[in-house]
């Protein structure tokens, strides 16, 4: 095949970084698919491809129990997170002025703390001796520490939502920014009132963006581990709990990147569904 | 209630406050719980002292693991701005085939959970035979970082007026010469932020650690070692303060030197800057 020659400069160029994405990301996602179809007794890996492993993940309950509770989990976070994130980023875009760049960058700061910390934090914050119950006796609204707020899984919700907000935020952001003003303008010369024009103009118009964040924040949440370790006790394990208890101490490395494998393929399934809906929706208004 | 009132500015500025202090929470509670005399990470709060501080400078194992931490995270904020720079500028400026499979190839590691990143690489160290040690630490966050990089220097990019190249290169520089003496100026700025952000961002990466870290463990997987102790709780939340105010320092530098970039360039200082 003969290039221009931009295109052999552009290829040239971008072949470091796509070489190493190839090296570090592609392959060793060949090597985890190939992986999951070999077994492993004690210390011996059996490279006899079989369906064993994918067997036991999927005909076992503690796979499916799993990733339904991380499914739900970030299907709640996703929502909880993108309909806060929202009207955050419409103050940003629409009504503040001048200051958006700071507002911007006071939203991002605090996700620069550790991110171990902040989870943690959020334990501190729920504890029994934390920071809401003494708040909540403080003001006489209850007598004994509440004892349901850690440890479960809407503790591992609001964490995660929490986690990732800028990453909702800024996508909205982005989308509302990018929103012709002289649109609303005509729409209100048409005769619409505020909640219409909203409805029928921005609304639609930020679709892309509420997409993105939707998708930002649910692929990587139901793959987190450390939130369900830190605040979700018992009845807040995830998925990717069961992948890292199989790759270290149940030292079954096939098992886990079955799993792995698993997940992943839901999870995409899921995103392709929410991408093509949300694409449906804002196609068809714009 | 009404959506319209809802939308009004009053109610929005208001949410924006409460929304704001929500975020912020967790971040004021470290320094107050680093600085509080209890051992218990729990209110009441008991008194003021620094010994928590103290504490830190006598742990051998802490600073070993900030030692490696750093090494790591200089090393992987040269390279991923390298390819980064690369991968920009071939993104911006150059129209090639397959453009959007490589570039999103490049850019995948921005949304697919670390768990899945740290995994695949893990398996994949384990079958080549290569044992870990900081530079599979390095090699995780590498791939990690070059999409934020590529992101920062892409807006970078984008605001260099193409004329000037050729101004340049008419006058007869070559092409090194021109990138050496009138790009690289221009994106330098540019350069220094996404350093100082993938720097951050390696620091305080614990996921991909927790699977790629040999025997020198990094700062954030010696935290989560400390987490299982509670009597060591008040010494990590010192620590996390100190790892606060430099990460707040760095940022605000990465900060100062984007809005630099993009007045140098004659751009809107106030655009979302390298994050989108």
């Amino acid at each position: 095949m003969i290039l221009s020659r931009e295109s052999r400069q552009g290829l040239t160029l971008i072949s470091p970084p796509f070489l190493y994405a190839i090296l570090m990301l592609a392959a060793p996602m060949v090597m985890v698919v190939t992986f999951s179809f070999w077994t492993q007794n004690y210390l011996d890996l059996d490279r006899t491809p079989t369906f064993a492993n994918y067997r036991e993940a999927w005909t076992g309950e503690i796979f499916r129990v799993l990733m339904l509770r991380s499914l739900m989990i970030s299907f709640f976070v996703t929502t909880v997170t993108v309909l806060l994130a929202f009207p955050i980023a419409y103050f940003l875009s629409f009504h503040v002025k001048r200051q958006k760049a700071l507002w911007l960058f006071l939203i991002t700061i605090p996700f620069w703390t550790s991110y171990l910390l902040r989870i943690f934090l959020w334990k501190v914050i729920l504890g029994y001796n934390g920071v809401l119950n003494s708040a909540l006796m403080g003001l006489g609204l209850i007598d004994e520490p509440l004892d349901f707020i850690l440890y479960n899984v809407p503790a591992v919700i609001i964490t995660l939502a929490h986690a990732w907000a800028p990453f909702a935020i800024l996508p909205i952001f982005v989308a509302l920014e990018r929103i012709d003003r002289s649109l609303l303008e005509a729409a209100e010369d048409l005769g619409d009132g505020p909640v219409r024009r909203f409805l029928r103009v921005t609304l639609p118009l930020a679709m892309p963006g509420v997409l993105a964040s939707t998708l930002i924040v649910f692929i990587p949440t139901v793959g987190d581990f450390v939130t369900p370790r830190l605040v979700g006790g018992p009845d807040g394990v995830m998925i990717a709990n069961l992948i890292q208890v199989y790759f270290s101490k149940a030292n079954n490395a096939p098992l886990a990147t079955a799993l792995a494998v698993s997940s992943m393929l839901i999870v995409a399934s899921i995103s392709l569904v929410i991408f093509l809906i949300g694409r449906k929706i804002g196609g068809r208004t714009q | 209630m009404n959506i319209g009132r809802f939308f009004s500015r009053n109610w929005l500025t208001g949410y924006a406050v409460v929304y704001m202090l929500v975020l912020y929470l967790p971040v004021v509670l470290l320094p107050l719980f680093a600085f509080n005399a209890s051992t218990i990470i729990a209110f009441p709060l008991t008194g003021f002292t620094f010994e928590w501080f103290g504490v830190l400078f006598e742990t051998n194992a802490l600073h070993s693991a900030v030692q490696n931490s750093l090494v790591i995270a200089v090393i992987t904020s040269i390279l991923s701005t390298l390819l980064g720079t690369l991968g920009a500028r071939a993104m911006v400026r150059y129209r090639f085939p397959l453009k959007r499979g490589i570039v999103s190839l490049i850019m995948v590691p921005l949304i697919l959970p670390e768990i899945i990143v740290g995994v695949s690489l893990l398996v994949l160290l384990m079958q080549i035979g290569i044992s870990l040690s900081i530079w599979t630490v390095i090699a995780g966050h590498v791939l990690i970082c070059v999409p934020f990089s590529v992101a920062i220097l892409s807006s970078a990019f984008q605001g260099l007026d193409p004329s000037l190249e050729e101004a340049s290169m008419d006058l007869g520089e070559t092409r090194f010469g021109t990138f050496r003496r009138v790009i690289m100026p221009l994106i330098l700025p540019g350069i220094i932020s996404s350093l100082l952000i993938t720097f951050t961002i390696s620091l305080d990466e614990f996921i991909i650690a927790f699977f790629l870290t040999g025997t020198d463990v990094t700062l954030p997987v010696y935290i989560w070692g400390q987490m299982r102790f509670p009597t060591k709780l008040p010494s990590v939340m010192a620590l996390g303060t100190i790892l606060l105010v430099l990460s707040v320092f760095l940022l605000v530098l990465g900060e100062v030197f984007r809005r630099r970039s993009a007045s140098r360039q004659g751009q809107d200082a106030s655009a979302t800057g390298g994050l989108m």
